[in-house]
């Protein structure tokens, strides 16, 4: 039996005085995701033929480094705002809730980082 | 994680049928959600056959009748039959909204009657709406003011001040909008819910109340405020035709306005 009062129910453990910067951050990363999406589908088009070194040449150039590194990191950056929203919408059980939190985030940076050294291996000719 | 079947207790099976409407030029079939908790039995759909001439042109009237004339057992709230009160808020034809303001007429076919989704159910079309009413409470729906009023006079507001209140203060809380919400469905022990984000607004935009950054500190969380994933149920169900959706966009807003 709970014989908490509703008011005190509903206040929980109170506000959590963040949730703000999350909204901003997945709207932010969203608008970025537009150009640098369609700038990566369309250089890859014009890039159909090319040979792997002539490739290899163009990821080099800083410009386009930065601007794969940035698609990159704010694609996954993106991925895991949503994510996160996802895991807090269905799961309930408050374990499980954090479990897959923590498993998601960690799965998100990681194919960040992979993505990221690929792109810097690459273009500083490592690769 | 979240539920996709009904529980056990909870499937819905094939009631009675009720024919009241020998001889009837407009005949219609009124059904409606019956759950008893003292019977210990599973819901079912009551089926009630009657003459809409015989009664007045809103569902609530049909209901009314079908109380009075047919089955006294069927339990469900109302008072002003006006739409002022948001009393007999019940889902008619698959929509949230009040019983009084619906014509039958307007709803095609059969006309099925249950209540509020997601709800506890008290009895048949009664929801139990306490925990909705708590979370209005949850952000202080009244002035709050350091500043004393004038001694001689009422506080003062300009017109274009009392303006930005349209919209917000005809809400009735009538919990049509919350309970259309797949985000209060899911998480209403910690989202508000789009009613009670409303109201939350219609205090932060009074011109005559001093504390908006402790309303917003209050709100500003994951799941009091930001499950909101703007569905709009909320908007396209309001019987008082408010918006919802617009109001708690402007608190996020708000909390983005405050932050740069």
């Amino acid at each position: 039996m709970n014989l908490r009062s509703d008011l005190g129910r509903v206040r929980g453990l109170g506000s959590a005085k963040s949730g703000s910067h999350h909204w901003m951050h997945q709207r932010l990363s969203a608008i970025a995701l537009i150009p640098l999406a369609l700038w990566f589908v369309t250089s890859l088009m014009s890039h159909m033929g090319d040979s792997h070194g002539e490739l290899v040449d163009w990821i080099s150039s800083p410009f386009v480094t930065v601007l794969l590194l940035a698609l990159v990191t704010s694609a996954f950056y993106h991925a895991k705002l949503g994510l996160q929203v996802v895991i807090e919408d269905y799961v309930h059980a408050e374990m499980s809730k954090m479990a897959l939190l923590v498993a998601m985030k960690l799965a998100v940076a990681f194919g960040a980082l992979l993505g990221v050294v690929a792109i810097l291996k690459i273009s500083f000719g490592m690769a | 994680m979240a539920q996709f079947t009904l529980p056990k207790n909870s499937k819905i099976g094939v009631g009675k049928t009720y024919d009241h409407a020998a001889g009837a030029k407009r005949a219609r079939t009124i059904s409606i959600y019956r759950w008893d908790p003292d019977t210990g039995e599973n819901p079912r759909i009551d089926k009630y056959i009657i003459d809409l001439d015989k009664c007045g042109p809103m569902v609530l009237d049909a209901i009314i009748y079908i109380k009075n004339e047919i089955d006294p057992t069927v339990a469900f709230r109302r008072s002003c039959r006006e739409g002022i009160c948001g009393s007999c808020a019940m889902n008619i034809g698959g929509t949230n909204t009040l019983a009084c303001t619906t014509a039958t007429e307007s709803i095609k076919g059969d006309v099925k009657i249950y209540p509020l989704p997601h709800m506890q159910v008290s009895k048949d079309l009664v929801p139990d709406l306490t925990h909705f009413y708590a979370q209005y409470a949850s952000i202080k729906p009244w002035l709050q003011s350091e500043t004393q009023p004038p001694p001689d006079k009422e506080r003062l507001q300009s017109k274009e001040d009392r303006e930005k209140l349209d919209g917000l203060y005809e809400c009735i809380l009538c919990a049509c909008c919350s309970t259309s919400c797949p985000s209060y469905w899911w998480n209403s022990d910690r989202y508000l819910g789009p009613a009670a984000l409303l109201q939350a607004h219609r205090w932060l935009v009074d011109s005559r109340d001093e504390a908006t950054g402790e309303r917003l500190d209050n709100l500003e969380d994951p799941f009091r405020l930001y499950r909101c994933h703007t569905i709009m149920n909320c908007t396209r169900t309001c019987p008082k035709g408010l918006n919802p959706a617009k109001a708690i966009a402007e608190i996020k807003q708000m909390m983005v306005a405050r932050n740069l």
